[in-house]
């Protein structure tokens, strides 16, 4: 019973940070109808932009990771939010009016791009990334232990989950996400500037992405320009499995993944670890398609 | 005052194409400050086309779109809003995923001025009460009818000069169309709004429009003030079926 408490909170854990990367692919996908393949990237460069800005902050804080973590996780959002929205502006925008086809072949090879250019940069070997959450144990019984680092996880989470829905559902630019995403057209005709609305998209998306990698980078600490891959791709089956343009979709599917993937390497074998991402991606394809979440396509942000 | 300095749009020359095909085949129009003007014309004619032109949907060929003193042609629409024109488009186009107050709220997205914005969207409910009852509701859930006056109520909520209006007596019974029609007439008269209406339905619109023109395969066929177009020969037998 209690090894079930302790996976089900590593599964949470784990989920929320799917959870995190999945929204923005849903995002990115509301409004612009493709998926965008470098966002797992994105995620990769900000485990760098941590690897290298904590030290300093924290030698700044004078060792006070309490003081440093916020202002590290901030420097990595600016950071791979410029990042997303170049992306955006120098590959996906000029072929907006292209097929789809064309622009999903473009982001993969931004991801390529990125993966690549990341080895050449920061070399292929795996760094060690610095202690950004103070570990100890809140809750240490004989069979259950409940780290700091779990909980600073999955509050972390909840807290930027809630900030985004605040953003989305109750600001102006956040109402004119959801008419972008409903109708670029349309949305032009109330004087909605779409670029910016498809900019800021890409800001929230990849700063979210930003908090997963320091989050993820703190429960595996080992980090390579390579990482961005399995847990993107895992994040897009999450996105997928809750229906992909529906943001609360894109969180309870990262949790039911980020859960599936704990217990089935807790309880049959780490070796399926990745496999089962992929095997409940067949799954929905065949039985449902549009998700859990899913609705009818324009009713989506 | 100079003829030119009373008109708040001047159309000249509108080449408009839809790959080879001429859907406007260089029109000239203008547009009276104050006034209701009438687009009419058969299915096809190239009226939707004209009010896309003006709102920068479409890119125009050739030819001039201006507003006052402004060059507008070709403009991005988000641009041409800002130029304090607001286009309802035909098919009404709701944002089905917003609820009412938000679809009125997006039809102000421009404005500064969140008072007056407040008392526009009271004078909206004022004329369309059912939008009212409806505030919290999604737009695409609301009927057909419904959806009209949430698109000329939208359209209204940017307080524009130039209001495009393109067929809000689409597809709706005739009380509704009494209804809008009689709103249209209001806001004309109480705001001071100018407004082109792109209407099929003739009869109504040069009721209460001050000018019309006839539109047909893309060139203007014939434009005056709009009861002397009810009595043209040509228009009456075309588009007043008598
Ligand atoms: N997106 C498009 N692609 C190609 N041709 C188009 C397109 N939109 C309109 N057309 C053509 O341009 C011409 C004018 O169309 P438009 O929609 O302006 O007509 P309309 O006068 O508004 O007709 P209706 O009263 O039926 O709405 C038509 O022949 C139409 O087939
Ligand atoms: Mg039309």
């Amino acid at each position: 019973m209690s090894e079930f408490l302790q996976q089900v909170i590593n599964g949470i854990s784990l989920g929320s940070i799917y959870a995190l990367i999945a929204l923005g692919y849903t995002m990115i996908y509301g409004i612009l109808r493709f998926i965008n393949f470098a966002h797992g990237d994105v995620f990769m460069v900000g485990a760098f932009i941590g690897y290298f800005v904590a030290p300093h902050v924290i030698s700044l804080t004078g060792g006070s990771l309490w003081i440093a973590a916020p202002i590290v996780l901030i420097v990595t959002m600016v950071g791979c939010s410029a990042l997303g929205v170049t992306i955006e502006k120098l590959a996906y925008r000029p072929l907006r009016s292209r097929p789809k086809l064309t622009v999903l072949i473009t982001a993969i090879g931004v991801s390529f791009f990125l993966e690549y250019g990341g080895q050449l940069v920061f070399g292929p070997d795996p760094k060690l990334f610095p202690t950004l959450i103070p570990s100890s144990s809140l809750i240490n019984t004989q069979h259950v232990v409940i780290g700091t680092n779990s909980i600073v996880v999955i509050l972390t989470a909840i807290v930027l989950m809630l900030l985004l829905r605040f953003i989305v559902y109750n600001t102006k630019m956040g109402t004119a996400m959801r008419a972008v995403s409903f109708d670029h057209r349309v949305a032009s005709l109330m004087g909605i500037n779409i670029d910016s609305v498809i900019s800021f998209t890409f800001v929230l998306g990849s700063g979210l992405a930003a908090a997963a990698s320091l989050l993820y980078a703190s429960v595996y600490p080992s980090i390579n320009p390579l990482m961005g891959i399995f847990p993107g791709l895992k994040a897009f089956v999450a996105a997928v499995l809750g229906g992909i343009g529906n943001l609360a979709g894109a969180a309870l599917g990262g949790l039911i993944i980020g859960i599936t993937e704990t217990f089935v390497s807790g309880y049959i074998s780490s070796s399926y670890r990745d496999a089962i991402a992929f095997a409940i991606l067949i799954l929905i394809l065949l039985f449902k398609p549009s998700g859990i979440l899913g609705r009818h396509d324009r009713d989506k942000v | 005052m100079s003829q030119l300095s009373e008109s708040m749009l001047e159309v000249t020359s509108l080449e408009v194409k839809y790959g080879a095909i001429a859907a406007l085949r260089g029109i000239s129009l203008s547009v009276k400050t104050g006034q209701i003007v009438t687009m009419i014309g058969a299915n096809g004619a190239g009226k939707s086309t004209l009010l896309r032109a003006i709102s920068g949907l479409i890119r125009v060929c050739s030819g001039n779109i201006s507003l006052g003193d402004a060059d507008i042609t070709n403009l991005p629409p988000h641009r041409i809003v800002g130029f304090g024109v607001s286009h309802a488009p035909e098919g009404r186009m709701i944002f089905a995923n917003l609820t009412v107050r938000e679809n009125l709220e997006m039809g102000a997205y421009l404005r500064r001025d969140s008072d007056a914005v407040a008392g526009d969207l009271d004078r909206v409910f004022l004329l369309f009460p059912r939008l009212k009852e409806r505030i919290n509701q999604q737009g695409g859930t609301l009927s057909g009818g419904e959806q009209q006056m949430l698109a000329v109520g939208r359209a209204m909520m940017a307080r524009p000069k130039l209001l495009l209006l393109d067929e809000p007596s689409l597809g709706i019974g005739p009380i509704l169309v009494k209804a809008i029609f009689q709103t249209i007439v209001e806001i004309n008269r109480e705001l001071g709004m100018t407004i082109l209406l792109v209407e099929q339905n003739a009869h109504l619109a040069l009721k209460i429009a001050h000018y019309g023109y006839v539109l047909e395969t893309g060139n203007i066929i014939l434009e005056g003030p709009s009861s002397e177009i009810a009595c043209n020969e040509l228009v009456r037998k075309a588009y007043l079926s008598e």
